[in-house]
């Protein structure tokens, strides 16, 4: 299987704390792979250099074998990688659908002229970012609630409605932060099957930090494990379920 | 008569203003100051045209020229002061807005071929309701059918969320630069209309005082919202006119009642006259 994301001696350091240090991941197509870790393992970090946020202090991502370390985060989102916040980042006063639309907006190919003067071309493809849009939120179960304010819905379709923009992207790699947060057990059961089945759908690979050990082990087909910055583990969801190093990281060791 | 149709004038051009500042402030969240800066760029551009390079044509294509000409050089301004400005955000932003808008009027006052200190004169009376009216709904349909393309929908996902937005692919500093650039641009076009319908400017018409009314008019009506800024323009033009012809008492204080009014208001219902609403029912069902 060819590399879609090809992370090499990946390193972070803010003033005089390294946040990671070299890193090494890769990410095949069609994989669903989990980034575990205690609280300040440096995950987020991760990503945020991934997604264009930070410019790493060292180190290479290479994306369908382009560097990107130095794009900005648009022009990282325009090459393939889509994203979901920690700390949910909706649109809040837009309408869930419109939360998707626009989200389109780098496929678009009618002008600002064109739209001004609201052209034909604009009318037929307008429509289609609406039909696109509502396609994705029908797979996510949001297709009722597309004319509520994003703001007032309830936790777990926030998380929905945040994957399902991320995917009107149209990405090639998919990077969930924390999906289940917040979610109850019966939710989180849920978004696992959700979870593979925007995979199998879009034909993406995914890339997901999470706490929840449940989703992880279930959902994931290999998994990075980091404790302060550092890589101390990878494998299979049962070898990690093993390793002592990862156990040591989550709960000390013994006699501490 | 004089005096309605003088007013109706000066309403209108509140109207192009509000509109277009509405662009920047209340669809693009960036918070400019300096919006009277580009009305003053408008006005003496479109002015200096009049006065010495007009050839003699009809009066109204002279003025469509002036319009365009002031509109042309007020959006370049807006290009050359938003790329270093719009890397600030909020109050940074104001702060650099604010002072461009004031050397843009410094620099007018040590002009002397536009009249300096003494204000520029004998400007033509071209402009009247039909095309002051007729530039304030170009405005207002630019804008509205902007904001309702993926464009326009770009421009918002600013205001609502950079980081989210630049996350979905959309350049936002492109974006902010090209609201910047639309909304100095129709400032412009307000300021020649204001050059010759007044037949005499003066750089004290283009104070700071000036920039903060007309932000006063969109957060009366509501950021965000393009009714709300014409409404908005429409009360602050006409409430201190109608408030002098109500008693001696009530002219004297005409200022005070002014600012109570302001402020009930903004206790009452902070998000504006309309909120982010608009009168005909925009917000589609799809």
């Amino acid at each position: 299987m060819s590399a879609v994301l090809n992370i090499k001696n990946l390193t972070m350091r803010f003033g005089g704390l390294t946040a990671v240090d070299s890193l090494d991941l890769s990410v095949s197509n069609l994989e669903l792979i989990g980034l575990i870790g205690p609280n300040g393992a440096g995950k987020t970090t991760v990503f945020n250099m991934i997604s264009g946020i930070y410019i790493p202090s060292e180190g290479e991502i290479i994306f369908d074998g382009n560097n990107i370390n130095e794009d900005r985060a648009y022009e990282v989102s325009q090459k393939g990688i889509g994203r979901t916040f920690q700390n949910i980042r909706l649109f809040k006063d837009l309408t869930v659908l419109e939360n998707v639309v626009l989200a389109t907006h780098q496929h678009v190919q009618y002008s600002m002229v064109g739209s001004v003067l609201r052209t034909k071309g604009f009318k037929t493809e307008e429509k289609s970012l609406r039909s696109k849009a509502l396609d994705l939120l029908k797979i996510f179960n949001l297709e009722d609630k597309k004319n509520l304010i994003s703001k007032n819905l309830p936790y777990g379709d926030q998380r929905k409605l945040e994957i399902a923009r991320a995917l009107a992207t149209d990405p090639k790699l998919l990077l969930l932060d924390e999906p289940a947060a917040g979610m109850n057990p019966k939710e989180t059961k849920l978004l696992c099957n959700l979870i593979r089945e925007v995979r199998d759908r879009f034909k993406i690979a995914i890339l997901l930090i999470e706490h929840d050990m449940g989703l992880v082990m279930d959902v994931c087909e290999r998994i990075y494990v980091l404790d302060y910055g550092k890589l101390i583990a990878t494998g299979d969801p049962s070898q990690i379920q093993n390793n002592p190093k990862v156990i040591e990281a989550y709960l000390g060791t013994p006699g501490e | 008569m004089d005096y309605f149709i003088h007013l109706a004038l000066i309403c209108g051009i509140f109207i192009i203003l509000s509109v277009s500042l509405n662009l920047i402030n209340g669809f693009a969240g960036q918070f400019s100051l300096g919006h009277a800066g580009f009305w003053a760029i408008g006005a003496y551009t479109g002015a200096a045209y009049s006065v010495f390079f007009a050839p003699p044509l009809p009066g109204f294509i002279n003025l469509f020229i002036s319009c365009l000409i002031g509109g042309t050089f007020a959006s370049l301004s807006g290009l050359i002061i938003g790329i270093p400005c719009l890397r600030l955000r909020g109050d940074y932003l104001a702060i650099a807005t604010l002072g461009f808008g004031e050397i843009i009027r410094l620099i007018i006052v040590n002009l002397d071929v536009v009249g300096g200190p003494r204000g520029f004169t004998n400007i033509p009376k071209l402009s009247n309701i039909f095309w002051v009216y007729g530039w304030a709904f170009l405005t207002i349909l630019f804008v509205a059918n902007l904001m309702r393309g993926s464009h326009g929908r770009a421009i918002i996902s600013i205001r609502e969320d950079e980081i989210a937005a630049e996350s979905l692919g959309i350049n936002t500093f492109k974006y902010k630069l090209l609201a910047f650039v639309i909304g100095s641009g129709f400032a412009g076009v307000a300021g020649a209309l204001f050059a010759h319908s007044e037949q005499f400017i003066h750089p004290h018409n283009f104070s700071f005082l000036w920039s903060v009314i007309i932000l006063l008019m969109i957060i009366l009506g509501g950021l965000g919202s393009i009714s709300g800024a014409v409404v908005g323009a429409i009360i602050l033009t006409l409430l201190p006119e109608m408030l002098r012809f109500m008693g001696e008492t009530v002219a004297q204080w005409r200022m005070v009642i002014y600012s109570l009014l302001l402020i009930v208001l903004m206790l009452i219902k902070p998000t504006g006259i309309f909120g982010k609403h608009e009168i005909f029912g925009r917000r589609k069902k799809a």
